[in-house]
């Protein structure tokens, strides 16, 4: 009956999530260490496997709101998932992004050390890492806490835009490389949005208030 | 999803059945699979339970009912030359809306068919047990045996039924709306019952409740007017039926 098949579902999309936020530290990586073939994999491998995935949670939310009529407590929970489902791939889709940016910089002289970045992907896995926490332990409070620091990451990225742009502006030849960091650093706040939303998703799963766009 | 090819337990070819003049069933050509459970859905007088008692030959003790085409056992047609009907009853054991203890106790409900089927009376004890055992109703009874079956209350009654039912080991369990005068409670052991069952017995089921079927049922068979409009897996059915009828039908567009 349904209550063997909930947490089998919020198993299956933990399983995914595990997956992807692989998929970004291992972009970020590849990234930092210079490693293509850790990148390779990111963008080769790991991609099909989340979103087929992706696909599996979809048919079985679907079926379990066909089959079953989940009400209250279920049927947020499987409408959620359902959610989170696809802020899940969206994230897998950015890690691939940084893995592809960091195989067209790997070829090329860095622009500049870097420092910034690898402490805004970090700031952004923590926030993505405590929002599947805050499914997991179904803990509304963890997940008031991620949405906190997004505005932290988002002017992390202002910070590392600007730079780029100075650097940019100063030297001319390193437009295309610093392009690509600005896009990584977009990447990963999108990654911290995402999270976000993954968290407002928990919020209302377990409390039933939605907070979206509220504050 | 995977489609692994299921085992036909019984089939039914151009089956129809005729109530005088009234052809209630017409040309029914479908599977039951077996260790599944088939719930059959439809508005009333679709001919769900007609179809149903087609199964065991019920429709035989009918005046004026007249079957055409054939219904096939584990290869035999059951509505053939020379088939011994009683036989083929003790094979398939049916499950009403009205649950309908014999006004005995609750031991001799079951043990009663055993004993007028020959059964070994020093094995009849065990057999009862087991029976009771199946029906998920050994532990709320196991110290009122001697009890009154009229006692109990309307869910246990049904699961005396069932397990009266499994008693003689059939291969097929028929149920027909065997929920439907039972609270939500009742209804869901009833349910949960079921889905223990499928693993030793072939289920088919009756139900004009459309959530039951979904949640119970592997295979979904919609009639309508006698017809059988469709016939599928059941998240499919509920997801994403073939004809528009079922989608109407599931929807509650109408019926």
């Amino acid at each position: 009956m349904l209550e063997a098949k909930i947490p089998q579902l919020k198993e299956k999309l933990l399983f995914m999530a595990s997956l992807v936020e692989q998929m970004i530290e291992e972009s970020i990586k590849s990234l930092v260490e210079r490693d293509e073939e850790i990148a390779r994999k990111v963008i080769d491998e790991d991609e099909h496997k989340v979103n087929n995935l992706e696909i599996e949670i979809d048919d079985m939310c679907i079926n379990l709101l066909a089959l079953y009529q989940p009400k209250a407590s279920d049927l947020r929970t499987v409408t959620m998932v359902l959610k989170i489902n696809n802020d899940l791939e969206r994230l897998g889709d950015h890690a691939v992004n940084i893995a592809e940016r960091a195989i067209r910089l790997i070829g090329k002289p860095p622009v500049k050390p870097l420092i910034d970045i690898p402490r805004m992907a970090e700031r952004a896995a923590g926030m993505l890492r405590d929002s599947l926490n805050s499914f997991t332990n179904a803990d509304p409070n963890l997940a008031v806490d991620v949405r906190l620091r997004d505005e932290e990451v988002d002017a992390l990225r202002d910070q590392i835009t600007r730079e780029l742009v100075t650097y940019m502006m100063s030297d001319p030849s390193t437009l295309e490389r610093s392009l690509e960091l600005i896009l990584i650093a977009r990447d990963l706040e999108r990654i911290a949005d995402l999270a976000t939303n993954i968290a407002e998703d928990v919020i209302f799963m377990v409390k039933g208030e939605t907070v979206k766009h509220v504050w | 999803m995977e489609e692994k090819s299921e085992k036909v337990k019984i089939y039914s070819r151009d089956l129809s059945v005729y109530y005088g003049n009234f052809r209630a069933l017409k040309d029914i050509n479908m599977e039951v699979y077996q260790n599944q459970v088939t719930a059959l859905i439809g508005p009333s007088g679709c001919g769900k339970s007609t179809y149903i008692r087609s199964f065991n030959r019920m429709n035989d003790i009918i005046p004026n009912a007249r079957v055409e085409g054939e219904l096939v056992l584990d290869g035999e047609n059951i509505y053939g030359e020379g088939v011994d009907v009683v036989a083929v009853r003790r094979r398939i054991g049916m499950v009403f809306q009205k649950s309908n203890p014999f006004p005995k106790s609750v031991f001799d409900n079951i043990a009663y068919g055993l004993k007028i089927n020959g059964f070994p009376r020093n094995e009849i004890a065990d057999r009862v047990e087991g029976s009771l055992k199946g029906a998920a109703l050994w532990d709320e009874v196991k110290d009122r045996l001697q009890d009154s079956a009229l006692m109990l209350s309307g869910g246990q009654q049904q699961r005396l039924c069932i397990a009266r039912a499994l008693a003689i080991q059939p291969e097929i369990l028929l149920m027909d709306e065997p929920a439907s005068a039972l609270d939500p409670i009742a209804t869901q052991k009833i349910e949960e019952l079921i889905e223990q069952l499928k693993e030793q017995y072939t289920i088919v089921i009756v139900t004009h409740n459309m959530q039951q079927a979904a949640r119970v049922s592997d295979y979904t068979a919609f009639f309508y007017l006698g017809e059988l409009i469709e016939f599928g897996r059941t998240t499919k059915i509920f997801t994403n039926p073939d004809k528009k009828m079922t989608d109407e039908y599931i929807t509650g567009r109408f019926g």
